[in-house]
């Protein structure tokens, strides 16, 4: 299923190798022993999943950091970068996954900064635009140089940041999860210009997690899992996917849950045309008519790719973002009522980001206990903090949900992310919460904090409790909901059962490939 | 506890350790002896007496630090406590002198006077910050200068004295009920003397009664938690379910109602004053600020800022007639406030870093061991 | 440069300043010169718009002016400067020493190096360091006074006009300069026939008031205010038309991105600190140059008008200097013989101004707001119809009120750096 139409790898030079590379970070090593070899004017792709090992070997190549073992070698000759500049001098060019770019600028100002053209007392901005057109319309990759970032759709920004790459001359670039934001057309867009760049004598590296695109678009692909190189496939058209999975994930897919059903029919939380509003004229809603319900014992899971509405539809069930439409919780409006009253009516929270929103990291633990539910009892008496109720309702959690840590009057940073997120997972059950929302709540969670997570969310499931949970881990998602919503562009496009789909129709529905319930 | 205190002063003695070099230095540039610079200014300050003056000036300058110190708890910087106060203190002046009450209610109708009028004109700073969102620190010092006048103004206008006052413009002077007696009998009972003119003024205690009621606030109460919450971390406490534009209000008046009284140790317990003049100090706010940076918005460390603050001053006033320039005081404070300013910041990074650390290990730790078994919740996977 | 008229709002930081949208400021001000003009025929005060009082505006305006500039200089650059009334400080001490000992143009290098000296301290507390910059700008703000003092009381004591508060004289003065032909100026020793006061002394509606605002702004302006207006275009074309300019906003604006580019951000924050404390230190320097001498308190809170000036101007050098003009005028009215009646025909203006924009918004169909405005106007009528002349401390604080009202109500569409005051070290993202 191979039609890139591109060169045969194995005659040409070689551009860039690794070999043996090994980065070591406190606590864990995230290359071990890795090679990497790339073939002039060609698009290679590395795949991987999470926590694989693709961004840091990148990070490598592209001279943020040093490895601890190993050789990179570019074009024949061995070099050492010290800083991405080193890098740059040698014409690699890294396109990251999270931009950098200046919103209230310009696109040529972006793409100019550091090497401007003109003298220093006068900075000449016709030749940059001059540049920027000339660039784009060679590569396919055209943006007005004069547009404010702030005003480019996602697929318009990542060409700035390509623009960027190539004006300082790379002929190596490198490009992190191209794809994770963009839609179908956007992405057909992209890998036609990397392919103008190419047949022009460039060598593209990306990563990727998206085993279809991988197979349509790479000439040659290199698998890693664990930190180590576990595959190196310079003819992708010998390869199905299937192959590429279980190389990738070195074992069986996810196995959902087999269990009884806990899912009754009593409506918990009920969600009508649910909609928060975009900010300005003419822009889409981030969250556009959502109707769905959700009932005691139930987990609801919502699918898709960050960025389509998922954060929305969190901040307006729990009153961070003004929504319009209808909320009832067990038959009772909230839709008006600010976060401490859903918060009080049963609405439990898990944050996405348990750093900014669900905990305040120099807070003791039974300070942080106490976050969100401090003006009731155990926590909150009157105006009064009880603060020897606080402490002991803490112990209480630290207890029940093993949260490892030598005492409730350290401050939440000495934690490690898995106890953090189950101290917060504790404090938010122990209130006997009526709906869940749990947004990414394994996130940056090591193993064994997982799984303990997972039995918790089960078990109160079984006692009744309703959940929506936001992943963007599959493995979770397909292990734990009952059933399976699909966002895209602030709308729900697909009903899947967990049990029955497949990983590859899951990304399908959520790229918007494949529309309609399954 | 003792590597406690041990690493809370590492920072304030750094500073002060940089303070003295600085001011060496700029005692040398012009031309003066360091050391006998601080030799006069240790005699000045080794006295009864003395320590009895820093005292009495400590007082006023621990409530301006305790009032900014509220706001900053929760970023919100109250930069205008001048106008506050000196506004509170003309209108709780006028206001005592024209009521007669017994003692036990005069004393708190003042206090009350201060207090509303103080917190009211925090309030308007804080009414446009929230409706019209506009910048807290250009409100308050637009605010500080507007109330200036607008005392100078009241002054001259409705609240002075005809009668006594004759050209000088005053407010009338605040009968007995509502002065506080002053402390010497309790400090003679300790066995200290007391030279003839010198007074413990009255209002320590109720400068004590602030630092405690503010540690209570801060700690043990409701708004105290969700008052550090909505500084430490805006998202969080929203998450929480606190009302930002609620905290911003009440936070604001709490500050404007605490500086509001940064006046009343004037007015009713310094025998100098017992009424608003031209002659009442008018930086006090500002002198505020400093402190509680220095203090570090806690109850204990601003009344340490004062102390010191106190301390400086007096023990560099004598130093004229000696030949010394008595404003070295000044860049003591300055240079001990900026490096104390660094140096807190440097501590605090450090102990972020190490505590990113202890996670990362803790992290370490538990990614090498199996995962928990069936012990916890009744797992059924 | 090039002039475009396109349909952006004013205020919004699009472009480079230089290419605004020219006809919708010029229709403004016009209506704005018309509610001034109608207010000095109503109320009888001529010095309202006069020359005189435009002169004595521009005085008051540059040095609030350049402590905006300042502010701008500083947050654009990512540090947000609440120390610009410190630098002033050290500005007007530098200023007084330098001045006196060896004149008025020495004065201004003095105020300069002054402020630059403020500045880069409080830089190497908030960039070096990582100090939140709000607290580091209180700090200077609260050492600077204590320097000055102790700078004064070596320098000024025991010499003849100088004291801890005040220094002697300045030696000499900078000189002025008064427009040819359109004021009257002299051209090689021949006086002009001066136009613009021909025009002013008409009395017409409109155009007397726009004579007056020529030439006041064109007579005996001291070479210190004229440098200082040039600042604005050179701030302008600084930061939106040379290299430098570009990577210090950046360093305001996305950090990251720049570091990833190879820009150093914490000299860019340096380099843009020095600027700031610069400015200030200048308009400590045109303080000093217009009193002659060095005073203690002399900056009484220019540095924050400043600020709110920036607030005002929406982080662009021409907002600024609106903001300024606005600022200044204000508080210039309050140095000139008659401030009461003056004050008193402002009120008129801004009553007369609140209506017309209250049937504006009405005619255009869009209703908010329009209660308040409407309510404030009826309130400012009364308030010029039935109080007497305000008193003197009334007069002092009309700059301070104008100031919080212009804040308060242009507070909307604000768009700050967007990465400013957050301490910023490598490894961020």
């Amino acid at each position: 299923m191979n039609d890139t139409g591109g060169t045969a790898a194995v005659d040409t030079r070689i551009a860039i190798q690794l070999t043996d590379i090994v980065k070591r970070f406190p606590g864990v090593v995230a290359n071990d022993g890795v090679n990497l070899t790339v073939h002039e004017g060609t698009v290679h792709a590395i795949v991987g999943e999470n926590g694989a090992g693709k961004s840091t070997l990148m990070k490598t190549l592209y001279g943020a950091h040093q490895p601890n073992e190993g050789t990179i070698t570019v074009e024949g000759a061995e070099v050492r970068f010290s800083s991405p500049k080193d890098a740059i001098a040698a014409g690699i060019g890294m396109v990251f996954q999270a931009f950098l770019l200046a919103a209230n600028l310009t696109v040529w100002e972006n793409v100019v900064l550091g090497q401007e053209p003109g003298s220093a007392l006068s900075l000449n901005a016709k030749q940059a635009r001059r540049r920027i057109r000339e660039l784009g319309e060679q590569y396919g990759l055209e943006v007005d140089p004069d547009a404010l970032i702030s005003d480019l759709g996602v697929g318009d920004k990542q060409r700035v940041e390509i623009l960027k790459v190539l004006y300082r001359g790379a002929k190596i670039l490198i490009l992190d999860e191209p794809t994770a934001v963009l839609v179908p057309q956007e992405v057909d867009a992209l890998f036609a210009s990397l392919r103008d760049l190419t047949s022009s004598g460039a060598t593209v590296i990306f990563i990727s997690h998206k085993l279809d695109e991988v197979l349509k678009h790479a000439d040659a692909i290199t698998v890693i899992r664990q930190g180590k190189t576990v595959g190196e496939l310079p003819d992708p058209s010998e390869v199905t996917s299937r192959q590429l999975a279980e190389l990738m994930v070195g074992s069986e897919l996810p196995v959902p849950e087999i269990g009884e059903s806990t899912v009754t029919d009593v409506p918990v939380l009920e969600l009508k045309n649910l909609t928060v509003a975009g900010d300005d004229e003419g822009v889409r809603n981030p969250l556009d008519d959502i109707s769905f319900t959700v009932h005691r014992g139930e987990i609801v899971g919502i699918a898709g790719v960050e960025g389509n509405g998922q954060s929305e539809l969190v901040e307006a069930i729990v009153g961070l973002a003004s929504s319009t439409g209808t909320m009832l919780l067990d038959d009772v409006d909230i839709a008006r009522l600010s976060t401490r009253e859903r918060r009080d009516s049963g609405i439990g929270y898990i944050a996405e980001d348990r750093q900014k929103d669900g905990l305040v990291l120099p807070f003791s633990l039974w300070e942080n206990a106490a976050l969100g539910h401090q003006h009731r009892p155990p926590y909150g008496r009157g105006p009064w903090l009880d603060i020897r109720g606080a402490k002991a309702k803490t112990e209480e959690i630290v207890e029940e949900f093993d949260v490892r840590t030598p005492g409730i009057e350290v401050a939440a940073f000495t934690l490690s992310g898995g106890n953090q997120q189950k101290l917060v997972v504790g404090r938010e059950m122990t209130a006997d919460p009526k709906v869940l929302i749990a947004a990414h709540p394994t996130r940056g969670v090591d193993v064994g904090a997982q799984a303990v997570i997972w039995d918790i969310l089960r078990d109160a499931r079984a006692d009744g409790l309703g959940t929506i949970l936001v992943s963007a881990d599959l493995e979770e998602l397909i292990g734990l909901s009952d059933r399976l919503l699909v966002m895209l562009r602030g709308k729900v496009v697909a009903e899947v059962d967990p049990k029955t789909v497949t990983p590859a129709e899951l990304g399908s529905y959520m790229t918007g490939a494949k529309t309609g319930t399954h | 506890m003792l590597e406690r205190i041990w690493r809370a002063s590492l920072a304030p003695l750094f500073a002060a350790a940089a303070a003295i070099i600085i001011s060496s230095v700029a005692l040398l540039i012009s031309g003066n002896d360091p050391l006998e610079a601080f030799r006069e200014m240790w005699k000045s300050i080794d006295s009864t007496q003395s320590v009895v003056i820093i005292i009495n000036t400590a007082v006023p300058l621990y409530i301006s630090g305790v009032a900014v110190a509220i706001g900053f708890k929760m970023n919100l910087f109250n930069i205008g406590s001048n106008g506050q106060y000196l506004l509170a203190a003309l209108v709780a002046g006028w206001a005592g002198a024209e009521v007669s009450l017994p003692p036990l209610l005069h004393v708190p109708f003042v206090f009350l006077v201060a207090i509303l009028v103080g917190g009211s004109w925090a309030l308007i700073a804080a009414i446009l910050n929230v409706t019209r969102n506009v910048n807290v620190v250009v409100s308050t010092i637009m605010l500080n200068y507007i109330g200036i006048g607008l005392s100078a103004f009241l002054l001259q206008e409705v609240f002075r004295d005809e009668e006594n006052g004759g050209l000088v413009a005053q407010t009338k002077v605040m009968p007995e009920s509502a002065r506080l007696p002053n402390l010497n009998a309790i400090v003679e009972f300790f066995g200290f003397d007391f030279a003839p003119g010198v007074e413990l003024y009255g209002f320590l205690p109720f400068a004590i009664a602030l630092g405690v009621a503010y540690y209570v606030l801060l700690n043990r109460s409701l708004f105290g938690y969700e008052l550090r919450l909505s500084g430490m971390s805006a998202d969080a406490a929203q998450s929480a379910g606190v009302n930002p534009k609620r905290m911003v209000l009440i936070t604001l008046f709490l500050s404007g109602a605490v500086a509001g009284m940064i006046g009343l140790p004037f007015l009713m317990a310094n025998p100098d004053f017992y009424k608003y003049g031209d002659a009442f100090p008018t930086l006090l706010g500002f002198t505020g600020l400093g402190l509680a940076l220095l203090g570090r918005n806690s109850p204990v460390g601003i009344a340490a800022a004062a102390f010191v603050w106190a301390t400086i001053e007096r023990a560099t006033q004598p130093l004229g007639p000696l030949g010394i320039p008595p404003e070295i005081g000044r860049i003591l404070q300055g240079s001990f406030l900026l490096s104390a300013v660094i140096a807190y910041e440097v501590v605090r990074r450090r102990n972020d870093a190490a505590a990113a650390a202890a996670a990362a290990e803790a992290t370490r730790a538990e990614r090498s061991e199996p995962p928990p078994s069936a012990t916890t919740v009744g797992a059924t996977s | 440069m090039s002039f475009t008229i396109d349909a952006t709002d004013v205020g919004t930081d699009r472009r480079s300043p230089f290419a605004d949208n020219r006809l919708r400021i010029v229709f403004l001000v016009t209506l704005g010169m018309a509610v001034m003009s109608t207010a000095r025929l109503i109320a009888d005060n001529d010095d309202l718009t006069s020359s005189g009082t435009f002169g004595v505006a521009l005085r008051t305006a540059a040095p609030i002016g350049l402590a905006g500039l300042a502010g701008l200089v500083a947050e654009r650059s990512g540090t947000i400067n609440i120390g610009i009334e410190g630098m002033m400080v050290m500005g007007t001490i530098f200023a007084g020493w330098w001045g006196w000992e060896f004149g008025p143009w020495m004065a201004l290098v003095g105020g300069i190096v002054g402020g630059m000296l403020g500045g880069l301290l409080m830089s190497l507390a908030t960039t070096t360091f990582g100090v939140n910059h709000i607290v580091a700008g209180v700090a200077i703000n609260l050492i600077a006074p204590g320097v000055a003092r102790f700078m004064a009381s070596e320098l000024f004591v025991g010499v003849q006009g100088g004291s801890v508060t005040s220094s002697p004289g300045n030696r000499g003065d900078i000189g002025e300069f008064t427009m040819p032909f359109l004021s009257g100026g002299d051209l090689f020793g021949w006086q002009t026939p001066d136009i613009l006061g021909w025009l002013e002394d008409t009395g017409w509606f409109l155009v007397a008031d726009f004579a007056g605002l020529g030439k006041g702004l064109t007579t005996s302006v001291t070479w210190d205010v004229v440098l200082a207006v040039s600042l604005f275009f050179g701030v302008a074309y600084l930061l939106w038309h040379t290299a430098l300019g570009l990577r210090l906003r950046f360093a305001g604006e996305r950090p990251s991105a720049a570091d990833s580019l190879g820009v150093s951000v914490h000299t860019m924050r340096y380099v843009g600190m020095a600027f700031s404390g610069g400015f200030a230190g200048m308009g400590g320097a045109v303080l000093v140059l217009f009193a002659n001498r060095y005073q203690e308190n002399q900056v009484a809170g220019r540095g924050f008008l400043g600020l709110a000036t920036m607030i005002f101007g929406n982080w662009m050098p021409a907002g600024t200097a609106a903001g300024a003009g606005i600022f200044g005028y204000a508080q210039g009215i309050t140095l000139r013989t008659n401030p009461g009646d003056l004050v008193r025909a402002l009120l008129l203006a801004a009553a007369i101004g609140l209506a017309v924009t209250a049937f504006w918004m009405g005619y255009r169909q869009s209703w908010r707001g329009v209660g308040w405005l409407l309510a404030f106007a009826i309130v400012a009528f009364w308030a010029y119809f039935s109080a007497e002349r305000p008193n003197n401390q009334l007069v002092f604080v009309t700059p301070y009120v104008v100031t919080l009202i212009a804040v308060s109500i242009g507070a909307q569409r604000l768009r700050p750096p967007a990465e400013e005051g957050i301490p910023w070290f490598k490894g961020m993202q």
